[in-house]
């Protein structure tokens, strides 16, 4: 499955926002991790401040803080402020869409919507930020200690 | 996933700070009518006998196998007898599946969740799997039950290899 782009951006601002609480952080700190134009980020960042995600932080040393609940936000949360997921799998108004074969089709696609939809909306930013951690300590590990 | 307890899964104490301390230990015949209070509560369903049934069971047969703990108050002055509880199995073989453990049920009272239960639940069942020698655990939970799946998520399981099919047979 992918993401957009700005979906991608989104949630590695949210995570280094919520590893890194104690400071509020500014588009050109996460964009030097991430190898992102501060023009993009910043674009991200306001969409994620108009859903009340992010709020920024004035004057010297300022930039950005997360404002949400790390327990409660999901990654379904971020990324439908960027993209819809799942399509109108018929495409509605083309001549094949009413055949059996295009509904047909149209279950087995969104079989697939709803376990992506479940999937992001199950994982919490709290559980993204250990994932992240686990992959860190693996990638620490010496090569013949990882499973 | 937090680690396991050293004490082992029965009798593991819990303090929160926004409630009363609590333990983890097997269930008793005492507790079922709790446990099936519970679980009507949630689901709005009585099921007394399918709950004296899985205690029999539980209980009874492959007791080294089978695991059915409730979190309990961890005095016996509290009003509530019953937090929570948690069952779950070593399930050998089944779907192609080496030696695994399965988490069958857990619920947590309504009225004394994010106190820390269903993580405490969740560890002393772990910790039981581990003493037989498994070391993968699963589970299954409905697409659409949200608070079990950030629950389980937020535990350290992801999706595994397996997708369940089903058909309607009427």
């Amino acid at each position: 499955m992918k993401l957009q782009i700005a979906s991608q951006l989104a949630i590695f601002a949210v995570l280094e926002l919520t590893a890194h609480s104690g400071r509020p952080l500014s588009v050109a700190d996460i964009g030097r991790k991430y190898g992102v134009s501060s023009h993009h980020l910043a674009k991200v960042m306001h969409v994620l401040g108009q859903a009340g995600l992010v709020r920024s932080v004035r004057g010297a040393g300022g930039g950005y803080r997360f404002s949400g609940n790390i327990r409660r936000v999901t990654l379904l949360d971020i990324v439908e402020l960027f993209e819809k997921l799942g399509s109108d799998h018929l495409n509605a108004g083309r001549a094949h869409a009413a055949t059996h074969e295009a509904r047909a089709l149209h279950q087995v696609l969104a079989e697939i919507d709803d376990i992506a939809r479940a999937t992001l909306g199950s994982i919490t930013i709290a559980t993204m930020l250990k994932l992240a951690e686990r992959r860190a300590a693996d990638a620490h590990q010496p090569a013949a200690a990882r499973p | 996933m937090r680690s396991g307890n050293s004490r082992g899964p029965a009798g593991n104490a819990a303090r929160t700070a926004a409630g009363p301390a609590f333990t983890v230990r097997p269930v008793l015949a005492a507790d079922v009518p709790h446990v099936a209070a519970i679980d009507e509560r949630i689901t709005g369903i009585g099921k007394a006998a399918y709950w004296t049934d899985v205690f029999e069971r539980y209980t009874r047969h492959r007791t080294g196998e089978r695991f059915f703990f409730v979190a309990a108050p961890a005095t016996n002055a509290a009003e509530q007898r019953v937090l929570g509880f948690i069952i779950g199995e070593i399930r050998t073989w089944e779907f192609g599946s080496a030696p695994c453990g399965w988490v069958f049920a857990l619920s947590v009272d309504p009225a004394v969740r994010l106190r820390g239960v269903g993580e405490a639940l969740f560890e002393s069942l772990s910790d039981a799997f581990r003493t037989t020698g498994v070391t993968r655990m699963r589970t299954m939970v409905a697409r659409d039950n949200r608070l079990h799946l950030l629950f389980f998520r937020g535990e350290g399981m992801m999706a595994g290899p397996y997708i369940q099919l089903e058909k309607d047979l009427g």
